[in-house]
């Protein structure tokens, strides 16, 4: 057991470790954009239910946000240890540092990892506090009383500056995902000579998709075209 | 006949291991773009030697891109512009007259400098030790063919096996991570017949050596690859981490 504690913290086992909470974090960060695609409609009922019945999941819905945070809480740990290995491993840099090019895939994003990453947990501990935390306004669909999350979003996203916050938290997840997502594969054993530059592409293509996925909402709801912010807030 | 270079040189000088270093500036004219990098440094060592100076201390032997000995970190990349060279292998018609030319050594905690440009890469001798062979009697080289080993596995383990040891990976690492290297110790075994019976150990005991001798961890930057005089893929790093997870259910 010991030996099995040794290796899961060795250079190799933390790595393995940081892709597989890293995957699953990612698997949420899936989820949360397809359902933030509901506040793209002009009537509140969709989203606000959607919500409802992930809430109404209960303990279920507990139990998953438990290992979530557990997962968030070892990913960073992971993280901070690889960053401080590096400090630890060149304690005296180069005066002149260069890149060799082709076939590096060291890059912006590759190597600002711990800066996105811990800006990535400040914007979640806002996130959280402004949503999940943050005032409760009830709506009833088909005469059920639920909280009406849509109005909320709407409110909050009509504030220039928490728009601006947001969408550069967005472009940051972008960066993180661009090298995370291609990174965790690699860190898990998994290379292949034809799958592996696919992979690569692939984690480029879903980090930019999913970056402007999260950006184009809070932008659609600040400039609201379809002047829905106003029947939405008058509601109560 | 090419004309002559003039070189505006920055080299990291260091009396000691433990003494304080610095970027010292040195003006080289008359260099022949067919010089080696390293006889362009010999031009220099002779220039300071007749002016009463110390010379540059580099590390080196065959000259030939085989022995792993040279070094150096050329503006900022690890054996310099060149791909799939090492320094000793660099020529002089790859830079240009006037230009200012940057040579540090590789930096990372567990290669620490000797003098100058001279760095103690004995941590990589301790790895190996460590796991990097095969404790059978191994006789005199066996018949061609006598044990068949696919295509496939053979060109890879070959691959593997082209790893001279330099360390330019480590230099190259943002995080000074020793990865590369030690994969290709691993792959060059983990892939042939006479490898198997001690691969999950080899793969532990040398990542844990590697560990202990200070190397940073790997971020999957891919610089090393990018560097290496061999080429060698990182896809050797993969089969490393897979061979020492799969050691965790043995
Ligand atoms: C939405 C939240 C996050 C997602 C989806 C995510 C995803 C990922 C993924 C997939 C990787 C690749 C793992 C690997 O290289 O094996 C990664 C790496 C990394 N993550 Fe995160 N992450 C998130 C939050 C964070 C946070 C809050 C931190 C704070 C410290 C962080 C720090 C890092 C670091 C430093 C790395 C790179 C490690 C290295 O250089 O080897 N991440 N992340
Ligand atoms: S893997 Fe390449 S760069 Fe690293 S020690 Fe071997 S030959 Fe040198
Ligand atoms: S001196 Fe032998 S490899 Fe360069």
């Amino acid at each position: 057991m010991a030996e099995e504690k040794a290796k899961l913290w060795s250079s190799v086992g933390k790595k393995a470790l940081m892709a597989v909470t890293g995957l699953l974090l990612v698997t949420f960060v899936i989820e949360h954009l397809l359902g933030n695609l509901l506040l793209f409609t002009t009537d509140p009922d969709p989203f606000n239910k959607y919500a409802y019945t992930l809430m109404s999941l209960g303990k279920l819905l507990i139990a998953v946000e438990l290992v979530f945070l557990a997962f968030f809480i070892l990913h960073m740990y992971s993280g901070l240890t690889v960053y401080l290995s590096k400090r630890k491993a060149r304690p005296d840099s180069y005066r002149k540092s260069g890149n060799a090019g082709n076939p590096s895939k060291k890059t912006l994003s590759s190597t600002t990892m711990i800066i996105s990453g811990l800006v990535l947990l400040v914007f979640v501990a806002i996130h959280l506090k402004t949503f999940k935390f943050g005032p409760h306004y009830t709506t009833f669909v088909d005469g059920v009383e639920m909280r009406d999350l849509y109005k909320l979003v709407y409110q909050t996203f009509a504030q220039p500056l928490y728009v601006f916050w947001y969408v550069l938290s967005m472009v940051i997840l972008g960066l993180h995902l661009r090298h995370g997502v291609w990174s965790a594969f690699q860190s898990l054993g998994l290379h292949h000579h034809r799958f592996t530059p696919a992979i690569y592409t692939f984690a480029l293509i879903f980090a930019v998709v999913w970056a402007l996925g999260f950006i184009a909402m809070p932008i659609w709801i600040f400039f609201d075209p379809l002047n829905v912010r106003q029947d939405v807030l008058n509601l109560m | 006949m090419a004309t002559k270079l003039s070189l505006n040189l920055q080299i990291w000088r260091q009396a000691g291991p433990d003494k304080p270093g610095k970027m010292v500036d040195y003006k080289l004219n008359d260099v022949s773009p067919d010089m080696s990098f390293l006889e362009m440094l010999d031009v220099l060592n002779d220039d300071l030697l007749q002016k009463g100076e110390e010379p540059v201390e580099f590390d080196n032997d065959c000259r030939e891109g085989i022995c792993g000995m040279c070094s150096l970190v050329i503006n900022g990349v690890a054996h310099g512009p060149q791909k799939g060279t090492a320094t000793c292998q660099l020529h002089m018609r790859k830079f240009k007259d006037g230009e200012t030319v940057t040579i540090e050594p590789f930096r990372a905690k567990a290669f620490p400098v000797v003098k100058d440009l001279v760095v103690d890469r004995g941590a990589f001798d301790r790895i190996i030790a460590a796991g990097g062979y095969i404790s059978i009697n191994a006789g005199g080289a066996p018949d061609a063919n006598a044990i068949p080993i696919p295509k496939e596995y053979a060109d890879e383990a070959m691959d593997a096996a082209a790893c001279i040891g330099c360390g330019a990976c480590v230099a190259a690492c943002p995080n000074a991570s020793a990865s590369l290297f030690v994969s290709a110790k691993i792959s060059q075994l983990a892939l042939l017949p006479q490898g198997q019976p001690e691969r999950y150990r080899r793969a532990t005991s040398m990542v844990a050596q590697m560990d202990a001798e200070g190397f940073g961890d790997c971020s999957n930057h891919a610089e090393c690859e990018a560097v290496c005089p061999k080429e060698i893929s990182i896809a050797h790093i993969a089969r490393m981490k897979r061979d020492y997870l799969r050691s965790v259910f043995k």
